[in-house]
C-alpha cells in the first residue's frame, strides 16, 4: 500500500474533517442573518408568524452551532497533530490571523448564543435582539478571518522568509491579500444560498405534509426570493473570482478548464475524462472557444495550458487535473440548477398570485401559485448549497496543490510523521462518526420539519398562547 | 520568576505562556463543571436529567471556547511546542476530540430527536464527556511524566485520567449544589462528598510524583528560602479542603444560603493545584526539553496579538460575566424563548 502514505492520508483526513466542519458555519453564518431578519419583522410588525420561523430555525442554527463548534475544535488541534510543519514555517503569519478569530469573533457567539436561544422571556426584548445581531455579525467576522487567512495561502504577500520561516512585513498588505475579497464575497454568498434553498426546502416540505400555516408560506417566499435574488450576483461574483485566479494562479484554472497547451480559441468542456498520465483529455465534448470567451471575453483569447507546469524532470507543478476539473463542474451544474428552481418558482408564485386561499389584496407572492412538481425538487434542494460550497472548495484547495502556501511550502513539508496505520485508524473513526452525525442532523431537521407540519411544535401551537407561547422545546416529550 | 520587562524577546513569552495558563485554569473550572455534570448524568432519574442539562445548557459553548483559545495560544505563541506536544498526544487528544464531538452534538440532538432516540442521545452525552475528561487527564498525566511514554508512565496516566474524571464529578456536583433544589440537590450533595475524596488523592498523588520524576523539579519546591513562600500552598488547600468538607456535610442551610460556597471554594482549589503545577514546570512548555524562550513565535507576531488581547479580553470576561447573571438563579428545564 505504497500509495497511502502518511501524506496521503493525512491529507484525506484533514479533507474529511474539514469538509465535515464548514457544512455546518456555511448554515450558521447566514442563519444568523435570517434569524435576525426573523426577529426584527416580529419586532416591528408584532405578527406571530415571524416569531414562530424564529423558534422553528433557532433550534437548526443551535444544533449546526453545536455541530459547527465541536468540529471546529477538532481543526484546531489538527495543525499540530497532523500538519505540525505549518505552524513552524508560516506561525507568524497564520497566528496572529487565527487568534483574531478566537478572541473577536468565537468568543461573540458563543457567549451570545445562550442568550438567543434561551434567552426571550429573561431579557428585554432589545437585548435579545442585539444578542441575535451580534451572534450573527461574529459568525461572519470569523469567515472572515478565516478567509483572510485562507486567501493568504493562495495569493500570499506582505512576507519575507528568513532562514525557512515566514516573517510578516506588511499586515494591511497581508490582510488585503489580492484574493481575499472575492474568496470572502463568494463564501457569504455560498452560505446565503444554502440557508435560502434550506430554508425554502424545509418549508415546501412541511407544505407538502399539508401544513396552511402563516409562517410556512412567510418562509417560503422568503427562501425563495432570497436565493432567487442573490444567484445572479454569486455567479457573477464567482465569474470576477475565476479571473482573479487566472491571474495568480493560472494553473488551477487550467486544471478547472481541462486544458494541456496554452493557447487561443480553447474550449468550454462540458464533459471529458482528463488523463494525467497521457496528458490529453479523453471524451471531450466541448463548446468550441468557450473557455476563451468567458476567461479572455474573445475567441482568439489565449488560455494557459498544463503543460506549461511541468518541471524540468517532468514532475508535474500543477493540481492533480481530475478533481478539479470535476470539482468544478459540480459546482457550476449546481449553481444553474439553483438559478433555474429559484427563477422559475418565483416566477409562478408571483405570476399566480391571485391564487392565494386568503385572496387577501397586496399578497405579491403565492404559494399556492408552485406546481406540485417544483416543490417535491425544492425538497431535495435543500441541500443543494452544501454539494455547491464543497464542490467549490475542493476546485479551490485541491487547486492549489502541490503547494500548502503557493510558492512558499509544499504540503508534504508540513506533514508530521506519525505512523500510516494510526492515521488510517483515526481516520476511520473519524468518518464513522461523522456519516452517523450527518444522518442524524439531516434526521432531526426532517423530524422538526414534520413535528412542526403536525402542528404540535411552534407553528399552530403558538397563535393559541399568542404572547407568551408555551413551545415544546429542549424536551418536547416531557 | 518574572522576566526583564524591559526587553519584548523575554516578557512577551512570558506574557503569553500566563495567558495561555489562565486559559487552561478557566477552562479547567468551566468546563470543568459541565463535563462534570455530563458524568454525574447516569446518576439522576430523568425529570433531574432535564434540569442539570437546563444547569449547563446556555453556557457549554462559551466554556469550550476556552480550550480552544488555549490551545490557540500554544498554537500562535509556541508553534514548536503545539507540533511537539500534539504530535506526542496523537491518540489521547485524538480520543477527546471525539468525546467532545459527541456530548456536544447529543445535548443538542437529545433535545430534539425523537423520543425514541433520546435514550441513546444522553447514553453518548455520558460516554462523550467521561472519554474527554479521562482522556484529559491521561494527557496531563503524560505532560507531567515529561512525555516519555513506557509502561509505567502510561499506568500513571491512566490514574490521573480518573482522578480528572473524578474531580470534573465533583466540581460539577457542587455547580449542581448552586443551581438546584431539593432532592437532585440532595443527591448533588452526596456526589461531592463522595468525590471529594477523589480529589483530595487526585491532588496528593500529582503532588508526590510530580518532584519524584525530576530532580529539577524537586530541587524547585525544597529549597530554602523557596519553601518558605510555597507553603502556604498545600497549607491553604488542606483548609480548604477541610472547610469544604464540613461545608458538605451541613448543606443544604436553611433557606439554601450559601449555596454557591462549595463551587467557589472547589474554584479556588483547583486553581491552588494549578498553580502549583504551573510552578513546578515553569519555564518549560515541553517539560525538560523547550521553555517558552525557545518555543515562543516571532517578537512582532506576539506583539500584535497582545495588542488585541488586551483590546478583547477584558471584553470577553465582561460579556461572560453577563451570560451568567442574565442566567443566575436555579436552573430550570430549558426552553427556547
Amino acid at each position: 500500500m505504497e500509495a497511502l502514505d502518511t501524506l496521503l492520508l493525512s491529507r484525506i483526513q484533514f479533507a474529511a474533517n474539514i469538509s465535515f466542519h464548514i457544512l455546518f458555519p456555511t448554515i450558521t453564518i447566514a442563519l444568523g442573518w435570517v434569524l435576525l431578519f426573523f426577529r426584527l419583522r416580529f419586532a416591528w410588525t408584532a405578527d406571530e408568524k415571524w416569531m414562530a420561523a424564529y423558534r422553528f430555525w433557532v433550534k437548526i442554527f443551535a444544533l449546526s452551532f453545536a455541530m459547527g463548534v465541536v468540529s471546529g475544535i477538532t481543526m484546531s488541534f489538527q495543525f499540530g497533530t497532523n500538519w505540525p510543519g505549518f505552524m513552524e514555517t508560516v506561525g507568524n503569519i497564520a497566528g496572529p490571523l487565527l487568534a483574531y478569530e478566537v478572541l473577536t469573533a468565537f468568543f461573540l457567539e458563543a457567549a451570545f448564543v445562550g442568550i438567543m436561544l434561551f434567552g426571550f422571556s429573561r431579557v428585554p426584548g432589545w437585548l435579545h435582539i442585539t444578542a441575535t445581531a451580534l451572534v450573527a455579525f461574529g459568525t461572519t467576522l470569523s469567515t472572515f478571518w478565516i478567509i483572510v487567512l485562507n486567501s493568504w495561502m493562495h495569493t500570499p504577500q506582505g512576507y519575507e522568509i528568513v532562514d525557512g520561516v515566514a516573517f510578516a512585513t506588511s499586515w494591511w498588505d497581508i490582510i488585503f491579500n489580492p484574493s481575499m475579497p472575492y474568496r470572502f464575497a463568494h463564501m457569504m454568498l455560498a452560505s446565503f444560498l444554502t440557508v435560502a434553498f434550506l430554508v425554502a426546502g424545509v418549508s415546501a416540505f412541511r407544505w407538502i405534509l399539508g401544513e396552511r400555516s402563516r409562517e410556512v408560506r412567510a418562509m417560503l417566499k422568503t427562501g425563495v426570493t432570497i436565493a432567487a435574488l442573490l444567484i445572479p450576483v454569486q455567479i457573477y461574483m464567482g465569474d470576477m473570482h475565476g479571473l482573479n485566479t487566472l491571474e495568480y494562479q493560472p494553473q488551477k484554472v487550467a486544471a478547472m478548464e481541462g486544458n494541456w497547451e496554452t493557447g487561443p480559441n480553447v474550449p468550454l468542456l462540458l464533459f471529458a475524462l482528463p488523463d494525467e498520465e497521457a496528458r490529453e483529455n479523453r471524451f471531450e465534448i466541448g463548446v468550441p472557444s468557450g473557455a476563451s470567451v468567458i476567461l479572455k471575453h474573445k475567441p482568439e483569447g489565449v488560455v494557459p495550458g498544463l503543460n506549461d507546469f511541468v518541471a524540468e524532470d517532468g514532475t508535474p507543478q500543477h493540481p492533480p487535473v481530475m478533481q478539479v476539473f470535476w470539482s468544478f463542474r459540480v459546482m457550476v451544474g449546481t449553481g444553474m440548477a439553483m438559478l433555474a428552481l429559484s427563477w422559475t418558482a418565483l416566477a409562478y408564485m408571483w405570476l399566480r398570485r391571485d391564487r392565494h386561499e386568503g385572496r387577501v389584496a397586496g399578497h405579491k407572492l403565492a404559494v399556492e401559485g408552485l406546481p406540485k412538481p417544483l416543490l417535491w425538487a425544492l425538497v431535495p434542494m435543500a441541500f443543494s448549497g452544501w454539494v455547491a460550497t464543497l464542490a467549490g472548495w475542493y476546485t479551490t484547495e485541491i487547486g492549489r496543490q502541490p503547494w500548502l502556501v503557493q510558492g512558499v511550502m509544499t504540503t508534504e513539508m508540513a506533514v508530521a510523521e506519525v505512523p500510516a496505520p494510526m492515521v488510517m485508524g483515526t481516520l476511520i473513526a473519524y468518518l464513522a462518526v461523522y456519516a452517523t452525525l450527518l444522518i442524524a442532523y439531516v434526521g432531526v431537521i426532517a423530524y422538526l420539519a414534520r413535528k412542526a407540519a403536525r402542528g404540535r411544535d411552534a407553528g399552530a401551537d403558538s397563535m393559541s398562547h399568542s404572547g407568551k407561547a408555551q413551545v415544546a422545546a429542549l424536551t418536547p416529550a416531557e | 520568576m518574572f522576566p526583564d520587562f524591559s526587553n519584548p524577546a523575554d516578557w512577551l513569552p512570558w506574557a503569553f505562556a500566563s495567558l495561555m495558563g489562565l486559559s487552561i485554569l478557566v477552562y479547567v473550572v468551566l468546563d470543568g463543571f459541565d463535563l462534570g455534570v455530563g458524568i454525574l448524568f447516569p446518576l439522576a432519574d430523568r425529570g433531574e436529567q432535564d434540569r442539570m442539562i437546563g444547569s449547563i445548557g446556555p453556557f457549554w459553548d462559551a466554556n469550550e471556547t476556552w480550550l480552544v483559545l488555549a490551545v490557540g495560544l500554544l498554537l500562535v505563541a509556541f508553534p514548536m511546542a503545539h507540533g511537539m506536544i500534539l504530535s506526542q498526544l496523537y491518540l489521547p487528544v485524538f480520543a477527546m476530540l471525539i468525546g467532545l464531538i459527541l456530548r456536544g452534538v447529543a445535548f443538542e440532538f437529545r433535545a430534539k430527536a425523537r423520543d425514541r432516540h433520546k435514550a441513546l442521545w444522553n447514553r453518548l452525552f455520558f460516554v462523550g464527556s467521561l472519554t474527554t475528561a479521562l482522556a484529559q487527564g491521561f494527557m496531563l498525566g503524560l505532560y507531567i511524566m515529561g512525555l516519555v511514554r513506557t509502561q509505567d508512565t502510561y499506568f500513571f496516566a491512566a490514574l490521573t485520567g480518573i482522578f480528572l474524571a473524578v474531580g470534573y464529578s465533583f466540581i460539577g456536583a457542587t455547580w449542581l449544589v448552586h443551581k438546584t433544589t431539593g432532592p437532585l440537590q440532595a443527591k448533588a450533595l452526596g456526589w461531592a462528598r463522595l468525590s471529594l475524596w477523589g480529589v483530595v488523592s487526585g491532588i496528593a498523588a500529582v503532588s508526590l510524583t510530580t518532584p519524584l520524576v525530576s530532580d529539577r523539579i524537586l530541587a524547585k519546591w525544597f529549597s530554602f528560602p523557596e519553601i518558605l513562600w510555597l507553603a502556604p500552598l498545600p497549607l491553604l488547600s488542606a483548609a480548604l479542603i477541610a472547610a469544604i468538607w464540613i461545608m458538605l456535610r451541613r448543606m443544604p442551610f436553611a433557606g439554601d444560603r450559601h449555596n454557591w460556597l462549595p463551587f467557589a471554594a472547589s474554584s479556588v482549589l483547583f486553581a491552588l493545584a494549578y498553580v502549583g503545577l504551573a510552578y513546578s514546570f515553569y519555564p518549560f512548555v515541553v517539560p525538560e526539553q523547550l521553555t517558552i524562550y525557545e518555543a515562543a513565535a516571532a517578537p512582532e507576531s506576539l506583539m500584535i496579538i497582545l495588542v488585541g488581547a488586551c483590546f478583547v479580553v477584558p471584553v470577553i470576561l465582561g460579556y461572560s460575566v453577563l451570560a451568567y447573571v442574565i442566567f443566575r438563579g436555579k436552573a430550570t428545564e430549558l426552553r427556547y424563548e
